[in-house]
C-alpha cells in the first residue's frame, strides 16, 4: 500500500490500472520493497522476541519474589532464594565511580581538543582516542587484571592516607574490588564521552564564542560561561551513552570487581554486578529458578539501559532540534 | 594604570584552567598509548608460531597454541555476518530509499534501542531461543547472538552511505526510464558500495570481540568443533578464560590471544577510518 | 591567551613608510582634508594583515574621529570587516593570521593593553545577531560580570540591575523587555535581538563601538530603528560602522571609507565621498556602475 505513494509519480495514466501494475511488478518496484520491508520488519520482530523471551523466562522468578527481588539481598542458590540488590548495588556504585573519573577528564580533554588544540593536532589525538572506543573490552579486563590490579596495590597506601577517613576507603584491600571495576569503566567510557563532546563543542557557531571575547572574556571564560552551555544537552547526552554503556558492560568488569554478592560502604570491598554475575553463573545455573532469577538479571538490566539511552537519545536530539 | 587585580586572576583562572584540560587531553591519550604499548610488547614476546597451530595443551601441560579459537571465531563471523548482514543491509535499504512513514521512525527507534541493548542480554537471548530448546550449546547459538548485535550498526551504516548518494544520480537513472528499483540496485547501491563494505567490516571488527555473549550460547572447546551443532572456541572466550586462570603459562597465552585479536581489531578499524576519512574528503 | 600569536605591531612599525601603493597615498594618508574639530581617537598607520599567506589588508592608514561616525564600504571581500576586526584584535582569533602596522588607541598602541582591556574600550556588534542562549537581562549582565566593576570585585545586584537597565535605554530596547527580562533572549525578534547585542556591547561602557553589517540581516523598519540608535549613541561613544549598504553610509555617518581588495582608497567626509569623490574607483562604486 505504501508502495503505491512511493512509485506513484512514475505509473502511468490511471486508464490502464491492470498494465500498470503489471508492470510495476515486472520493473521489481514491489518486489525490492516487499524485500526491504520485510528486512525491516525482522528487525522489530527480533527486538519484540528479545523482550519477550526475557519477559516469559523470568515467569518463574518474577512470581515468587515480585518487586522483593530488586530489594533483597540473599543469593542463595541451593535455597532457592534470589534477590538481586547487592548486583544492583554494584553496578550502579562501579558505574558511578567511572562517571565521576570519566567526566571531568572526558569533557576537560574534549574542550581541549575542540577549543584550543591546533585542528591538525587535534583531529590526530581525536583518531587515537576514537580507538581506545575499538578496543573490545575482554582486552579491558585482560589489562584490569595485571596491570591495573597491581598498580591499585601499589598506589592503595597513598589513597587510603589522604581519603582513609571516609567510609568508603576502608576495610582490607586485594585489589580486585567495586574501585577497580569503577577504575577499568573510566577508561573505557572516556572515548565516548570525548568524541561525543567534543563534536558537540565544535559544533558550537562560532559567533557566540566571538561575541564573549568582543566584551572581553578571556579564552577561558568564553568556553566555560557560553560554549560549554550551549553544547550543555549534547553533553550530557554522551555522559548518559557513555553511563548506559558502563552499566551493561560485562568481561572487564567481570575479572576485576572481585565476584562477592555483599553489599559493603566500601569501594575497597570487593563486589558483584549484575552483568557480571549472569557471566559467572549461567552456564553453571542448575535448577529452573537459578535459570529464572539470573534471566530477570537481565530483564532489569535491559530496563536500565533502556532508560538511560533514551534519555540520551533525547539530550541528543534536542541540541540537533535547537 | 596598573591592571587591575581582578584582571590579574581572571587570567590566572584562565592560564590554570586551560592547562588543566590539557593535562586531561595528555592522560586520556597517554593511557591509550600505555595500553597498547604494553599490550604490544608484552603480547608479542610471548607469541609464537605454535599459537595459530597448534590445539590447547591439557591443563597441567605447557605450550600449545589457540588455532581451533581462531577459526572458531572465524565460524562464528561467518555465521554472525549470514544474520546481521542481509537484515541489516535491507533494512537500511528500506530506511534510506522507502523512508518516511511511521513505520519507519518505529524501526529506526527500535534499532537505535536494539544498540543500546547490553551483549550479555543479547546472549541471554540467544540462550532462550537456541540452547534451552536443543539442550545444549552450539556454534550456531553464539554466531546468532553475534548476527543480532551486528544488525543495528549495520542499518545505521547502510542507510547513512546510501542517503550520502546525491539525488542527482538517482534522478539521471530515473530519466533514462529505469523504475526505482533499477535505479537504487544498478546506480545508488553501486556509488555506496564501498562505504557499505567498510561499515561492515568495521562492525565485524566489533563483534570479533564480543566475549560476553559467546559465554553460554556458544561456551567453549578444547578441541575442533566440526559442523555447527557444537560448543566451540573463540579468541575472546579464550582470553577470558586463560585469564582468570591460575596458571602461569596461561596468562602468557592469554596475552598472545590479547595481542592477536587487538591487532585485526585495530587494523581494521584503522583501515576503514582512513578510507572513510578519504572519502569524504573528496566528496567536500 | 589567544593561541594565534601576532607579532606586536610596534616591533616592526610602519617598517617601510614609502613602499604604500601610490593610490593609496593621494587621499587616504589618514589626513583627509577635514576640519578636524574632534579628537583622534583611533589611528591606524600603514596597517597589513595575512590569513597565512593570503594578505587581507594592504598599507591602511586611517583615522578615527571622537563622538563621530565613520563607515566603511566597499564590496564583499574588500577587506572592511577585516579591518574592523583589527580595530578590537578580535582577528587574533583566527590561526595563522599576522597583523603588521600600528594601531594607536588614545595615543597608545593597541598591542600594549590586555586583550581582554581592549576588547571592553572597543565593543563590537556583529553582523547576524549572536544572543547567548541565557535570559535577556543575562545577556546584557555578562560583560560586567565577567570584567567585574572599575574598583574591582563583582558587580553587586542593585549595579548589575541599574546597568542592565540603563544599556538596554540606551538600545532603545527598555520599554520593549522591561516586563519580560528574565525571559530568553530567544523569544526577542530579530531586529530586537540585535538591538539586544547593542546593548550588551554598550553595557561595559565601551569607548569605541564597532559595527558589523548590523543591518544586514534586518527587515527595514529595524533598520531604521539602529540608524535612529547609532545617531543619538554618537554623543557618547565613538562608532565605526562596516557595511555594504552605501544609502546607509550616506544616511549614518560623518566619515567614509571605501575600501578595494584590501586596500583603502579613499577616505573623507561622507558627502564628500559620495557627492565628489576623488578617486575614479570610488566614484564608480558609489554611482553603482560595479559591485
Amino acid at each position: 500500500m505504501a508502495a503505491s505513494t512511493t512509485v506513484a509519480s512514475n505509473t502511468p495514466r490511471p486508464a490502464l490500472p491492470a498494465r500498470s501494475v503489471w508492470r510495476r511488478i515486472l520493473s521489481g518496484d514491489s518486489l525490492a520493497y516487499s524485500v526491504t520491508f520485510a528486512a525491516a520488519a525482522m528487525i522489530l520482530l527480533v527486538t519484540g522476541i528479545l523482550v519477550w523471551e526475557l519477559y516469559s523466562n523470568s515467569q518463574a522468578s518474577r512470581a515468587k519474589f515480585g518487586w522483593n527481588f530488586l530489594f533483597t539481598s540473599t543469593w542463595d542458590p541451593v535455597a532457592d532464594q534470589f534477590g538481586a540488590l547487592p548486583f544492583i548495588y554494584g553496578t550502579v556504585v562501579t558505574s558511578a565511580l567511572a562517571l565521576c573519573i570519566g567526566i571531568p577528564l572526558g569533557v576537560g580533554a574534549a574542550i581541549f581538543l575542540a577549543e584550543l588544540a591546533p585542528p591538525r593536532i587535534s583531529d590526530a589525538l581525536t583518531f587515537l582516542i576514537e580507538l581506545l572506543a575499538a578496543v573490545p573490552s575482554v582486552i579491558y579486563g585482560l589489562l584490569g587484571i595485571f596491570v591495573l590490579v597491581p598498580i591499585l596495590r601499589q598506589v592503595e597506601p597513598a589513597i587510603r592516607a589522604v581519603l582513609g577517613w571516609t567510609p568508603l576507603f576502608q576495610g582490607p584491600f586485594y585489589g580486585v574490588s567495586l574501585f577497580a571495576a569503577g577504575v577499568v569503566l573510566a577508561v573505557m567510557i572516556i572515548p565516548f564521552i570525548i568524541s561525543i563532546s567534543r563534536e558537540v563543542i565544535l559544533a558550537v557557531p562560532s559567533d557566540q564564542r566571538e561575541a564573549a571575547l568582543a566584551l572581553g572574556a578571556t579564552r577561558w571564560e568564553s568556553t566555560w560561561d557560553v560554549v560549554v552551555p550551549y553544547a550543555r544537552n549534547g553533553i550530557m547526552g554522551s555522559i548518559f551513552l557513555a553511563l548506559a554503556r558502563s552499566l551493561g558492560e560485562t568481561m572487564a568488569v567481570t575479572m576485576v570487581i572481585g565476584n562477592d554478592p555483599k553489599i559493603k560502604a566500601s569501594l575497597f570491598a570487593p563486589g558483584y554486578s549484575i552483568a557480571a554475575v549472569v557471566a559467572n553463573e549461567f552456564t553453571e545455573a542448575t535448577g529452573d529458578m537459578y535459570i529464572s532469577a539470573l534471566i530477570e538479571l537481565g530483564l532489569v538490566l535491559f530496563a536500565l539501559t533502556i532508560v538511560i539511552n533514551g534519555l540520551a537519545r533525547l539530550l541528543v536530539a534536542r541540541r540537533n532540534m535547537a | 594604570m596598573s591592571p587591575s587585580l581582578h584582571l590579574l586572576r581572571r587570567k590566572a583562572v584562565n592560564i590554570v584552567m586551560l592547562t588543566l584540560t590539557g593535562l586531561c587531553t595528555l592522560i586520556a591519550a597517554g593511557t591509550l598509548v600505555f595500553i597498547l604499548g604494553y599490550l604490544f610488547i608484552h603480547g608479542a614476546k610471548s607469541l609464537s608460531w605454535n599459537f595459530f597451530t597448534q590445539l590447547p595443551t591439557p591443563v597441567g601441560e605447557t605450550g600449545g597454541g589457540m588455532a581451533n579459537a581462531i577459526v572458531g571465531s572465524a565460524k562464528l563471523l561467518l555465521i554472525a555476518s549470514l544474520v546481521g548482514v542481509p537484515i541489516g543491509f535491507l533494512g537500511g535499504v528500506y530506511l534510506a530509499e522507502f523512508g518516511g512513514s511511521k513505520f519507519s521512525f518505529v524501526v529506526r527507534y527500535v534499532t537505535d534501542l536494539l544498540n543500546g541493548v547490553p551483549s550479555i542480554v543479547i546472549g541471554i537471548f540467544a540462550y532462550t531461543v537456541i540452547v534451552l530448546p536443543q539442550r545444549h550449546f552450539s556454534t550456531l547459538a553464539g554466531g546468532l547472538a553475534l548476527g543480532v548485535m551486528m544488525i543495528p550498526i549495520a542499518v545505521r551504516s547502510s542507510e547513512e552511505f546510501l542517503r550520502a548518494v546525491p539525488v542527482s544520480l538517482r534522478e539521471g537513472a530515473m530519466a533514462l526510464g529505469a523504475s526505482k528499483s533499477q535505479a537504487i540496485l544498478t546506480v545508488v547501491i553501486p556509488a555506496a558500495k564501498n562505504g557499505i563494505i567498510t561499515g561492515i567490516m568495521l562492525n565485524l571488527a566489533r563483534v570479533a570481540g564480543e566475549t560476553a555473549p559467546l559465554l553460554f550460547t556458544s561456551f567453549s572447546n578444547r578441541y575442533w568443533s566440526p559442523g555447527w551443532e557444537q560448543p566451540i572456541a573463540a579468541l575472546p572466550v579464550m582470553i577470558f578464560t586463560y585469564a582468570i586462570s591460575p596458571y602461569e603459562d596461561w596468562h602468557e597465552q592469554a596475552w598472545s590471544a590479547g595481542f592477536v585479536l587487538l591487532t585485526l581489531v585495530l587494523m581494521v578499524n584503522i583501515a576503514a577510518r582512513l578510507l572513510l576519512s578519504k572519502r569524504k574528503h573528496v566528496a567536500r | 591567551m589567544s593561541p594565534a600569536k601576532p607579532m606586536p605591531a610596534s616591533a616592526q612599525q610602519a617598517p617601510e613608510p614609502d613602499m604604500a601603493p601610490p593610490s593609496v597615498n593621494m587621499a587616504a594618508s589618514g589626513e583627509p582634508n577635514l576640519a578636524a574639530e574632534s579628537a583622534t581617537k583611533i589611528s591606524a598607520t600603514d596597517l597589513n594583515f595575512h590569513y597565512g599567506s593570503f594578505q587581507a589588508l594592504h598599507g591602511i592608514s586611517m583615522k578615527i574621529f571622537e563622538n563621530r561616525v565613520t563607515a566603511c564600504i566597499g564590496p564583499s571581500g574588500c577587506g572592511k570587516s577585516t579591518f574592523l576586526r583589527t580595530l578590537n584584535r578580535m582577528n587574533e582569533t583566527v590561526r595563522h593570521s599576522r597583523v603588521e602596522g600600528e594601531i594607536l588607541l588614545d595615543g597608545q598602541n593597541l598591542h600594549s593593553f590586555e586583550v581582554s582591556e581592549v576588547r571592553r574600550r572597543v565593543g563590537m556588534v556583529f553582523q547576524r545577531s549572536n544572543p547567548f542562549p541565557k535570559s535577556i537581562f543575562d545577556n546584557v549582565a555578562y560583560g560586567l560580570r565577567i570584567n567585574g566593576v572599575p574598583g574591582g570585585g563583582s558587580p553587586s545586584r542593585g549595579e548589575l540591575r541599574d546597568a542592565v537597565e540603563h544599556s538596554l535605554r540606551r538600545a532603545a530596547l527598555w520599554d520593549e523587555v522591561k516586563d519580560k527580562l528574565h525571559q530568553s533572549a530567544y523569544s526577542l525578534s530579530g531586529g530586537q535581538q540585535q538591538r539586544l547585542c547593542i546593548a550588551r556591547a554598550l553595557a561595559v561602557n565601551p569607548e569605541v563601538l564597532l559595527l558589523d553589517e548590523p543591518c544586514s540581516a534586518l527587515d527595514p523598519i529595524a533598520t531604521t530603528k539602529i540608524e535612529d540608535l547609532i545617531f543619538h549613541l554618537k554623543s557618547s561613544c565613538t562608532i565605526v560602522i562596516v557595511t555594504h549598504n552605501m544609502q546607509q553610509a550616506a544616511r549614518v555617518a560623518d566619515y567614509t571609507g571605501f575600501f578595494l581588495l584590501g586596500r583603502l582608497i579613499e577616505f573623507d567626509e561622507t558627502p564628500l565621498i559620495f557627492k565628489n569623490p576623488a578617486q575614479k574607483e570610488t566614484e564608480d562604486y558609489v554611482t553603482g556602475r560595479f559591485g
